[in-house]
């Protein structure tokens, strides 16, 4: 994916390690991807994984007792590449680019809206800090923007507080909010898993035509391969800090890879499939990241593994698009 | 199969209604109708899926019927292996106790589900003691076992909750509503707080102690997914109601109400080749303070007419393979069966 | 950009990770936050110190606080005296030794008293809600809202002076506080689902109140234990110094102070208020340490 005029963000090795309780714990130890203009990127695992870390890292959100150890994260703005690895955390450039050219939506609407503020006034805070608009004009933004993100009787409920938006709606003022200054690149952090499943499919509309009508790059984290199969162009399989799989949905649903992969793919019960499906949970639980295994991380877990295992896999490619970082995938999938 | 004379527990007609007060006075000034008029029969040794999203009272459901929280109207009725019927909401706390034995519940939650200040045996030896296991040594033998029935060490009674993942904590919880043998297990959204890879062991460990024990299950879950896989059949409800009832191969195949039809096509599927195309429907999920008038799904559904707004649809009984199948709509254009 | 030294720390402990010094020992986590509170440890050993010395008075200082001796009356700290002798030659340190031990144990007897009034009450009343929970909240608020003195000077002059009239005071005014923190608990335990699960086998309201969930409510309260405590001492301190507490015959800290009225001792003769000022002063700040290093250590939202 050498095609810089439609990459929006690339990472290259990034590590975040964390150093609380006077331990290190290397939350994401070396991941590289690409996030494409107008293309949806799911990044996939389990709680634990480091797929939160890492869109914390990009937007450098990340708490005191932590930093970036390596690598390198790449913003491609219009013609300019900008280095957000070497940005002061909260120094003006990375403050400018936050929340107007990269924006963030969180998993719980219920807490991430202030309770004290109306909604129109926090989208407006968005626009009066990125924008030189007056008054008027970022009302009547705020309004269109409600009005966009579909949400009924506008120009009411830009004057009403959250906790008289419902959870569907809490979550579409706050995608209203991120969109609000038109970002290049959307990370949403398992936006959709505390909502119900009838409201899930009406924001992953809206996101689907973010994505049509803006051209915006969305980078989607979620545990829910369902999600994944339905929005994904492009898909990272994290686990333990690391990405176990990437590629194009196609080449990861159809042709999972890894180890990992293929274990997740087949301990769910997949709707449509019946009664005698065979689920097969993964064996054991996730490591202690304080205690982790050495080499690939999901060796002890892995029903392939041996002792070549013992040392941390490079990646391979296996077409032009499809990565998968394990020694043994020669020998288990023939596709 | 299950017997379908075998009825193990019977609804009829349960209400569960919270007072909503306000002003100086508290006066009540409206209900939340969490549960709003329920008949279902649960048959011997089936998993009766109960499925639906948040609002729908299928929490407050499978609490009623444990008495956790009390009906406010209608009968929960256990019957006995010798075909004996208790009506439960009729009895005292004390008269309760036998029947506790025989109902049991495993909460959502794996993190608020044991008490971190005890050890493990210190949380499980207390329904024991209750219900006469007098000697220390025979509780530790029984709690022993029970560990080991849901795949953990013996040794692991003595440790606290904290030292537990959320699916060690699970089993344990399982462990926990087994203590007393209970003859039905109300799962109260059991795997949905458990990453996927752990949902399927615990799954599996459901579904294997059933068979050992001769359970009955009360599967209450928003994953309809799951119920595929686990559930003889399933109950949809919406607002308070059961909209649909009916065996699972046939909630899939043989969809009745536009509910369960627009709640199935919503589901993300992990399989490329398998998506269909999504009803989405307009609106939010109501509140259950105040039902709309007729239909409770009217204002949402896709297919309503003018009877939809004004008429209630009782729940009727149909035919689908053979099999029963019950749903209230007016727009269904099957026979009704008696 | 990070400053220069937390940078350090984490190159520092990623060091001794990845060469396998750090091991996860399963230690009391809540200890070691403790630990790891300077001030908290500080506050403990300073306590530890008062207390200890306080309880072996009678080894460590040879004279009988009560005993007065009008030949070395306002002798300054000497060898003999570590603290001097007051106005009637009696030695002070020794009456600061015996004075602690009352001021102590009216501070902590009656603070956990308090709480355990407070507990009583606030966890079955938290729990179960009812008309126990309203009425037991009307009347603590009544207790709270009433100011001390006025009850103080009530049983003064009804009763006379006396230790168990502290006593009483404390307590009644004290509970409301720790009844009002126990019932909040209560009110989110009751939520948890390990509550339910105990309902659900029929298990008695007592059992779960006072077995189960109060154990999980200690926490706040433990806290504002040590915090009652200094506060009384505080308080009997200046009751006692305006000739309120406890009679003049028992030495209390306070009641040493009270010759600090006397303006020519405030000027002259130092010995007799400042070390019994500074004792109080230190003890009530030792213990606000150790409270708020148990309020962090039981946080769970501050990073360790």
């Amino acid at each position: 994916m050498e095609n810089n005029k439609n990459i929006a963000l690339s990472v290259k090795d990034l590590k975040t390690y964390f150093y609380t309780n006077n331990r290190c714990n290397k939350a994401v130890n070396g991941v590289s991807f690409d996030i494409e203009k107008g293309k949806t990127l799911c990044v996939v695992g389990e709680s634990g994984c480091g797929k939160s870390v890492t869109a914390s890292t990009i937007m450098q959100l990340l708490p005191t007792l932590s930093r970036i150890e390596e690598g390198e994260i790449t913003f491609y703005k219009d013609d300019e590449k900008i280095n957000i690895e070497k940005l002061e955390r909260n120094g003006q450039k990375m403050r400018e680019i936050r929340g107007s050219d990269i924006a963030m939506i969180f998993q719980d609407p219920m807490t991430a809206l202030n309770p004290v503020f109306t909604v129109g006034f926090q989208i407006a805070e968005n626009l009066k800090y990125h924008t030189n608009m007056n008054k008027k004009e970022i009302r009547e933004k705020t309004i269109s923007l409600l009005d966009d993100m579909g949400i009924p009787l506008p120009e009411q409920r830009v004057d009403e507080y959250p906790h008289s938006y419902s959870g569907g709606m809490r979550q579409r003022a706050m995608i209203a909010m991120a969109m609000a200054c038109n970002p290049k690149i959307l990370i949403a952090d398992e936006p959709t898993t505390a909502l119900d499943v009838t409201i899930q499919a009406q924001i992953f509309e809206l996101m689907d035509n973010l994505k049509k009508n803006y051209n915006t790059a969305i980078m989607l984290i979620t545990h829910d391969m369902g999600v994944v199969a339905e929005l994904a162009d492009n898909v990272a399989v994290m686990y333990m800090g690391n990405i176990v799989e990437s590629g194009t949905a196609d080449d990861v649903l159809r042709r999972p890879t890894h180890p990992y992969t293929k274990a997740l793919l087949d301990s769910v019960p997949v709707l449509g499939r019946g009664r005698n499906q065979d689920i097969q949970p993964i064996k054991g639980s996730t490591p202690d990241p304080y205690d982790r295994p050495v080499g690939c991380q999901f060796a002890p877990r892995c029903s392939f593994a041996d002792n070549t295992c013992e040392v941390m896999p490079e990646i391979t490619n296996i077409s032009s698009s499809h990565d998968v970082r394990c020694h043994k995938y020669k020998e288990i999938f023939q596709y | 199969m299950t017997d379908k004379n075998d009825i193990v527990l019977q609804l009829r007609d349960v209400e569960v209604h919270f007072p909503v007060k306000a002003g100086v006075f508290k006066r009540t000034v409206a209900h939340v109708k969490a549960v709003d008029g329920v008949d279902v029969d649960i048959y011997r040794g089936e998993v009766l899926g109960l499925a639906g999203e948040s609002g729908c009272g299928k929490t407050t459901l499978g609490k009623a019927i444990l008495r956790l929280v009390e009906p406010t109207k209608g009968e929960v009725s256990y019957i006995s292996p010798e075909k004996d019927m208790t009506e439960l909401t009729s009895l005292s706390k004390k008269e309760m106790d036998p029947f506790r034995k025989k109902l049991q519940i495993v909460f959502q939650d794996p993190h608020s589900s044991l008490n971190p200040a005890f050890t493990i045996f210190g949380s499980l030896e207390e329904p024991l003691k209750k219900y006469g296991v007098k000697s220390r040594n025979e509780r530790r033998k029984i709690i022993g076992d029970l560990l080991e029935a849901v795949n953990m060490r013996r040794e692991y009674m003595d440790r606290y909750p904290h030292e537990f993942s959320g699916g060690q904590r699970q089993r344990i919880g399982i462990a926990r509503a087994l203590c007393i043998g209970p003859e039905i297990i109300v799962c109260d959204e059991a795997v949905s707080a458990l990453d996927v890879s752990i949902q399927a062991q615990v799954l599996q460990l459901l579904m294997k102690l059933r068979k050992e024990r001769n359970l009955t299950y009360l599967f209450i879950t928003h994953d309809l997914s799951v119920t595929e896989y686990l559930c003889d059949r399933i109950a949809v409800m919406y607002l308070g109601r059961i909209v649909e009832l009916c065996r699972s191969e046939d909630l899939y195949q043989n969809t009745l109400h536009p509910y369960s039809e627009a709640l199935i096509s919503a589901i993300p599927v992990a399989d490329l080749d398998k998506k269909t195309k999504r009803i989405v429907l307009e609106g939010d999920v109501p509140s259950p303070v105040n039902p709309p008038s007729g239909c409770p799904f009217h204002p949402r559904c896709p297919k309503a007419q003018d009877i939809c707004k004004s008429k209630v649809p009782p729940l009727k009984k149909y035919t689908t393979n053979g099999n029963e199948h019950y749903a209230s709509c007016h727009l269904i254009d099957l026979p009704e069966v008696n | 950009m990070k400053t220069n030294s937390l940078n350090k720390k984490f190159d520092k402990i990623r060091f001794l990770e990845e060469n396998n010094k750090l091991v996860s020992k399963d230690q009391n986590r809540l200890l070691n936050k403790f630990l790891n509170n300077k001030l908290a440890v500080l506050g403990l050993i300073l306590f530890t110190i008062i207390i200890l010395a306080t309880i072996f008075a009678p080894l460590l200082s040879p004279y009988d606080p009560l005993k007065v001796d009008l030949r070395s009356m306002r002798q300054p700290p000497s060898l003999d005296h570590w603290f001097g002798t007051d106005n009637t030659g009696r030695d002070v340190f020794s009456r600061v030794l015996y004075g602690g031990r009352v001021s102590i144990f009216v501070g902590l007897g009656s603070s956990l008293m308090a709480a355990l009034i407070g507990l009583a009450i606030g966890c079955y009343g938290g729990y179960r809600g009812g008309w126990v929970d309203v009425i037991a909240l009307r009347i603590s608020e009544i207790f709270t809202s009433f100011p001390q003195i006025i009850l103080v000077l009530l049983l003064v002059s009804i009763t006379g002076q006396s230790l168990t009239n502290l006593f009483v005071i404390f307590i009644l005014t004290g509970w409301g506080g720790m009844y009002r923190l126990s019932r909040a608990r209560m009110l989110s335990l009751r939520e948890e689902e390990y509550v339910q699960a105990l309902e659900s086998f029929g298990i008695s309201t007592f059992k779960i109140c006072y077995k189960h969930m109060l154990p999980n409510a200690l926490g706040p309260v433990m806290v504002m234990i040590t915090l009652s405590t200094a506060m009384f001492i505080l308080t009997e301190a200046g009751l006692s110094f305006l000739g309120l507490g406890v009679p003049l015959n028992v030495p209390t800290w306070g009641n040493i102070l009270n010759v600090a009225t006397d303006i020519v001792v405030l000027q002259n003769y130092w010995w007799m208020w400042a070390p019994v000022g500074i004792v109080i002063s230190v003890f009530v700040l030792a213990v606000n340490f150790i409270g708020d290093g148990l309020r962090d250590s039981t946080d769970p939202s501050q990073q360790g």
